[in-house]
C-alpha cells in the first residue's frame, strides 16, 4: 500500500514498500520562485526526521529541505542537477528530490495527509 | 531606520502591482513588488531582450535650489558637480569623515542653481537630515514627496518611450530633461541600474498609475520587480548600497575611484578626503572584485572568501544566480594581492569551499546608449 504525507515545512513523502520518495510541494515551489540550483544528499547518508537533507536555491535565496522522516538515502534525482527548474514545473511528480529507506515507519503518523495539508495551507 | 512595526508605505502604483498579480514584499518601509507572475528569471531575460518597467517610487527625490548649489554639494560628495554641465547627470556618493560611504546617488543639474538628486529608499531620511544639517542658508532643499519614479530599461526602451515622447530618443546617456510623456509633465534621465539602455522617469504621483499603464501597453514593455532589478544590477557589476558599499567601505575600496574627478582628487574638500586621497596614492587595504564560482551553486552575501590554504581573505557582499550569464556570480572584497583577474580563491558555502576565480566586471557587458 502506498501513501503520501506532508510536513508543515512543505515537503511531501510518498511511501511504497519501505522506501520513501521526498520532494517539495507545489505551494513551496510557488513561494520560492524560479529554482536555479539544488544540492541533494548522496546515497548512504543518514538523515533524521526534520533534519536538513537538501538545499533548494531560487534566484533570491537558499532554502533548506528537511527530511519528513528518518532514514538512509538510497538515491537522489540526478535530473535536477541539469534541470533545477523542473521543481517549478512538476514539484510533486518528476522533480522528486531523494529516496530513502525509512528507519521508523511509525514516524509517518506525525505527518499530515493531503486533506490535512490543504487545510493547513488555507491557514497560511 | 525603518520601524518593523510601522505599517508599510505604498507607492502610487500599489493598486496596479496588485492588479498585475505581483508578490509584494516589505522593502525599506514600502510594500514593493519583488516579482510578477512571470517570475524573476523571465522578467530578467525580458529586460535584457526587450524592455522592463520598474516602480522605484520608494527612492528619494530631492531638489536643491539656490546660488552655488553645486559648489555646496561638493562639500558632501567627492564627485565633480561644479563641472557638471546643465542637463547632465552624474553618479556620486555621500562620504563620511572616515571616507566611508553614507549613500550612493544620482545628481542631475537642471540649471546652474538647481540640482536634482535621487537617493536610496533605505537611506533617504538620513540623507535628507545630513543635507539639511549642512545646508547653506542661501539654498532651499525640498524632498519631493509628490512624484513617483519609474524606470524603463532594456534595448527596446528608447523605441517604446519615443512613441509617447519623440524627444526621448535623442537624449544622451546620463542626461536629463523635462519631457511630456503622453502629455504628462515628467523629468527623465537616460540612466538606470540594469546595465541596459533606458530611462528613469520622475512623474507626478497622481499621473503615475495612468502613465505606467500606458507604458505597459507599448510593444515589448512588461512589468519587472525588485528581484530581477537585483539580478540585473549584479550582472552589470553595479553596487547595492548596504551590501556592497556602506559606511565601512571607501570609494577606492569599492572600485569607485572613477567617480572622483581630477580636480577633486587634488583639492579634496569632501568628508574623509585625506583618507581617500591617501588610498588613491598608496592603494586600499582591500578592494571589491568580481567572482565567478566554477560550479552552478550560488554563493550569497556573507559567504567567506578564502585562499588555497583556507585563510580568510574577505567576504562576498552580493552573489547569486545570473540569468543572462546562466551561472553563479558574486562580488566581494579581497586584499589587493588577490585582486588580479584570474586569481583562484574559494567561497565557503554551507561549510564547503567552492572554487572560484576573480573575474572582470561587468559580468554581462553594459549596453548604454551611445550617440
Amino acid at each position: 500500500m502506498s501513501e503520501i504525507r506532508f510536513t508543515k515545512d512543505h515537503e511531501w513523502i510518498h511511501v511504497d514498500g519501505g522506501i520513501g520518495t521526498v520532494g517539495i510541494t507545489d505551494y513551496a515551489q510557488s513561494q520560492l520562485g524560479d529554482v536555479v540550483f539544488v544540492e541533494l544528499p548522496e546515497a548512504g547518508r543518514n538523515v533524521t526526521q526534520g533534519g536538513e537533507a537538501a538545499v533548494v536555491e531560487s534566484v533570491k535565496a537558499a532554502s533548506e529541505v528537511y527530511s519528513p522522516v528518518a532514514g538512509t538515502v538510497v538515491e537522489s534525482n540526478g535530473a535536477l542537477a541539469d534541470k533545477p527548474g523542473l521543481i517549478n514545473e512538476e514539484p510533486e511528480a518528476g522533480a522528486w528530490m531523494f529516496k530513502l529507506r525509512l528507519a521508523d515507519p511509525g514516524q509517518l503518523a506525525s505527518l499530515m495527509d493531503r486533506a490535512a495539508y490543504e487545510t493547513y495551507l488555507s491557514t497560511l | 531606520m525603518t520601524d518593523s512595526q510601522a505599517p508599510l508605505l505604498t507607492t502610487p502604483l500599489d493598486a496596479l502591482h496588485r492588479e498585475l498579480g505581483a508578490r509584494m514584499v516589505p522593502f525599506a518601509g514600502y510594500a514593493m513588488p519583488v516579482q510578477y507572475p512571470a517570475g524573476i528569471l523571465a522578467e530578467h531575460v525580458h529586460t535584457r531582450s526587450q524592455a522592463g518597467l520598474f516602480d522605484v517610487s520608494h527612492m528619494g527625490q530631492v531638489d536643491i535650489v539656490g546660488p552655488d548649489a553645486a559648489q555646496w554639494l561638493e562639500t558632501l560628495v567627492p564627485g565633480d558637480i561644479a563641472g557638471l554641465a546643465v542637463g547632465r547627470t552624474r553618479y556620486t556618493v555621500f562620504t563620511n569623515a572616515d571616507g566611508g560611504i553614507l549613500d550612493d546617488l544620482m545628481v542631475s543639474k537642471l540649471a546652474d542653481d538647481h540640482l536634482f538628486l535621487v537617493v536610496n529608499a533605505a537611506c533617504k531620511h538620513a540623507d535628507i537630515a545630513h543635507l539639511r544639517r549642512h545646508l547653506d542658508p542661501r539654498l532651499t532643499l525640498r524632498e519631493i514627496g509628490d512624484r513617483a519614479l519609474l524606470a524603463l530599461q532594456g534595448p527596446e526602451a528608447a523605441a517604446a518611450l519615443a512613441r509617447l515622447a519623440p524627444e526621448a530618443a535623442a537624449m544622451a546617456f546620463m542626461s536629463i530633461r523635462a519631457l511630456a510623456i503622453d502629455g504628462v509633465p515628467c523629468l527623465a534621465t537616460r540612466s538606470g541600474y540594469t546595465g541596459e539602455d533606458g530611462y528613469e522617469i520622475s512623474v507626478p504621483a497622481d499621473r503615475a498609475d495612468a502613465l505606467a499603464r500606458r507604458l505597459l501597453s507599448l510593444p515589448g514593455v512588461k512589468p519587472v520587480g525588485l528581484g530581477a532589478r537585483d539580478s540585473l544590477r549584479l550582472e552589470a557589476g553595479l553596487c547595492l548600497y548596504g551590501s556592497d558599499i556602506d559606511t565601512a567601505t571607501t570609494p577606492v575600496e569599492a572600485g569607485l575611484a572613477w567617480i572622483i574627478g581630477k580636480r577633486r582628487r587634488e583639492q579634496g574638500g569632501f568628508p574623509g578626503a585625506a583618507i581617500i586621497q591617501r588610498q588613491l596614492a598608496e592603494g586600499a587595504p582591500r578592494v571589491r572584485v568580481g567572482l565567478l564560482p566554477d560550479g552552478r551553486a550560488p554563493a550569497r552575501a556573507h559567504a567567506e572568501i578564502v585562499d588555497a590554504s583556507g585563510a580568510r581573505l574577505g567576504e562576498v557582499t552580493s552573489g547569486g544566480f545570473g540569468p543572462s550569464l546562466n551561472g553563479s556570480l558574486a562580488m566581494g572584497y579581497v586584499p589587493p594581492a588577490f585582486a588580479q583577474l584570474g586569481t583562484k580563491v574559494a567561497l565557503v558555502v554551507r561549510g564547503k569551499p567552492l572554487d572560484a576565480r576573480v573575474a572582470p566586471m561587468p559580468f554581462v557587458p553594459h549596453r548604454y546608449h551611445k550617440q
